[in-house]
């Protein structure tokens, strides 16, 4: 009687909501999910490699992963800094920065979409400077890259910055009392000491931006082979009525992001390790 | 012992060699400062800024508008369905997960965080293809007459799917950390499962809560890609107020755009100061924050 109580397995309740849970979640996310391979290949594996294989198609997997990497070591290198000025100097409404580092996860994509593509256009506060230099701010490259760092900001800030806060002073101290300078602090003890965790903010900000759609949508323009993401294709293949094609697009999308979170996983794991000792 | 004294007697960095020149520090600031500036501050600035373009007066005519008001009705009944359904899954799954002990575990918790990897436009895709025209149930649909793609009920499931793992996700992380001891003891007391859990488990589980119920209707009010997958935009009954904003700036009517879109902004707003909130009422004032609601 007391070993099963130990245990927990005398408290009521597992059947029913073991249930529920599996019921719900196989409805809402299971099935619908498996409709995606089974209709990948419906019309034949020759169908879907010629679809995935399609100069447009690769030309938007190719401008997706660039412009989601490109934002990706932006938000690697200015968020770790961010980060490190929030946890070790104290400014003066530090907090009001602290809580607003959220606001790309709470703001709706569209929203942020409009926003940008009208700032950054030629008549926008900022395009009106980049176009006299002759940068195009929207409908290029560069702005799928501006909307990607928008909307991955909050990924390395956060996942660095209860490691920062956890970073051990005595580690600092010892070196430094053995004769190590700032600078060989920072590069010998402190930053390999982020780098596991700075690599999963990284890896989280860039699966992110592969799947991106409304904050990109309209500052892309959208021109194929130029300026069509990955996400966009899906969507122009399915007004098309070609299902078969856009649900090939979208699970080779969903392989890519399965297995930079695979990698991510792996890395948590090594990171966990590499802190835990 | 002499690191012992300098970790005590110094609450901030002063020693040398133990924080960076003043040069440095100032420097990492203001790099921190105008990226923050520039990505965050002057995007929501300049938005309202052109909300407001045109004065009050078009403004509240931009939301007073028909179709408007329909869309922020359908945004509100969307949000009233699929928040309340993911939360009581939620309360579900992190009760079995974490008050028992069964194999596959780990798989159950990763399958529930699954959404999150999941792009919004494949998120509609799915639904799609199992409720569209010619998906799995599509003939069966049709033959009795009922619409879900291009309809309110496409909506409601494929936001429900983006924000899934909100609540469930806050309730595990706090449910696992508070242990199973003290729901045993209620029950040794004589206490049922149902006053256990609303004696018990639920005082400690309910800024936790709160927050995966406040993120889950950001979400689900703000949702826009997988919606416009399965919105067909029909003006005044498949539009969301995200929809909106974007047929109305397709429409050049930039104005009202920032109009609908400023209400979505300042509910983004509301979103992170009860979030702060909570976590300040929840959290001792030194604790960093945790690396919060990760998209992923």
């Amino acid at each position: 009687m007391f070993a099963g109580s130990s245990r927990g397995t005398t408290l009521p309740g597992f059947r029913t909501t073991m249930t529920f849970t599996v019921v719900y979640l196989t409805a809402i996310v299971i099935v619908p999910l498996l409709t995606l391979p089974v209709k990948s290949f419906s019309q034949g594996w020759t169908f879907f490699a010629e679809t995935i294989l399609d100069p447009r198609v690769v030309a938007s997997y190719r401008l997706t992963l660039g412009t989601s990497f490109a934002a990706a070591c932006v938000n690697g290198v200015l968020g770790a800094v961010t980060a490190w000025v929030l946890v070790r100097y104290p400014f003066p409404g530090r907090r009001i920065v602290d809580a607003m580092i959220d606001l790309p996860f709470a703001l709706p994509t569209a929203v942020a979409g409009i926003t940008l593509t009208s700032l950054y256009g030629p008549k926008g506060w900022i395009g009106q400077y980049l176009s006299q230099f002759g940068i195009q701010g929207v409908f290029s490259p560069l702005g799928i890259t501006i909307a990607l760092i928008f909307i991955g900001l909050p990924f390395v800030v956060r996942t660095l910055q209860p490691v920062i806060a956890d970073l051990d002073r005595e580690l600092e101290e010892a070196a430094v009392s053995l004769g190590a300078n700032r600078t060989q602090v920072i590069f010998r003890v402190i930053l390999p000491y982020l780098y596991p965790a700075w690599l999963v903010g990284f890896g989280m900000a860039f699966a992110r931006a592969i799947g991106e759609y409304g904050s990109v949508v309209f500052i892309a323009g959208n021109m194929p082979m130029k300026t069509e993401i990955a996400s966009l294709l899906v969507i122009t293949k399915l007004t098309q009525y070609d299902y078969a094609g856009a649900a090939a697009v979208a699970f080779v999308m969903l392989l890519l992001s399965f297995a930079l979170l695979l990698a991510l996983n792996a890395m948590q794991g090594w990171s966990v390790r590499r802190l835990g000792c | 012992m002499s690191v012992n004294v300098a970790t005590a007697s110094s609450p901030r960095p002063a020693g040398v060699g133990l924080t960076e020149p003043w040069l440095v520090r100032a420097g990492l600031t203001a790099i921190a400062l105008l990226f923050f500036v520039t990505f965050l501050v002057v995007p929501l600035a300049f938005l309202f800024v052109e909300a407001f373009r045109e004065g009050w007066k078009a403004y509240t005519a931009a939301i007073v508008d028909e179709a408007a008001l329909a869309s922020i009705t359908l945004t509100l009944i969307v949000a009233a369905v699929s928040v309340p359904a993911n939360t009581v899954f939620g309360f579900a799954a992190a009760w079995a997960i974490t008050k028992f002990d069964f194999r596959g575990k780990r798989l159950l918790t990763t399958l529930i965080d699954l959404p999150f990897a999941v792009s919004p436009v494949v998120a509609g895709l799915i639904f799609v293809q199992l409720f569209g025209r010619q998906g799995w149930f599509g003939p069966w649909l049709q033959e009795h007459d009922v619409k879900v793609i291009f309809a309110v009920p496409g909506i409601v499931l494929a936001t429900i799917f983006v924000s899934f793992p909100f609540v469930a996700r806050e309730l595990i992380a706090v449910m696992e950390a508070s242990g199973r001891e003290e729901e045993e003891a209620a029950k040794l007391l004589g206490a049922n499962g149902w006053q256990t859990f609303r004696r018990v488990t639920l005082p400690n589980v309910k800024w936790a809560a709160l927050t995966g119920v406040i993120l889950c209707t950001a979400r689900a009010m703000g949702e826009f890609g997988a919606v416009s997958v399965v919105s067909g935009r029909i003006r005044g009954e498949t539009t969301t107020m995200p929809i909106q904003v974007e047929i109305l700036y397709n429409e050049y009517a930039f104005q009202a755009s920032f109009a609908v879109a400023s209400l979505l902004a300042i509910l983004a707003v509301v979103t992170l100061v009860l979030q702060t909130v909570i976590e300040r009422r929840t959290r001792p004032v030194e604790d960093p924050p945790r690396p919060a609601e990760l998209g992923v």
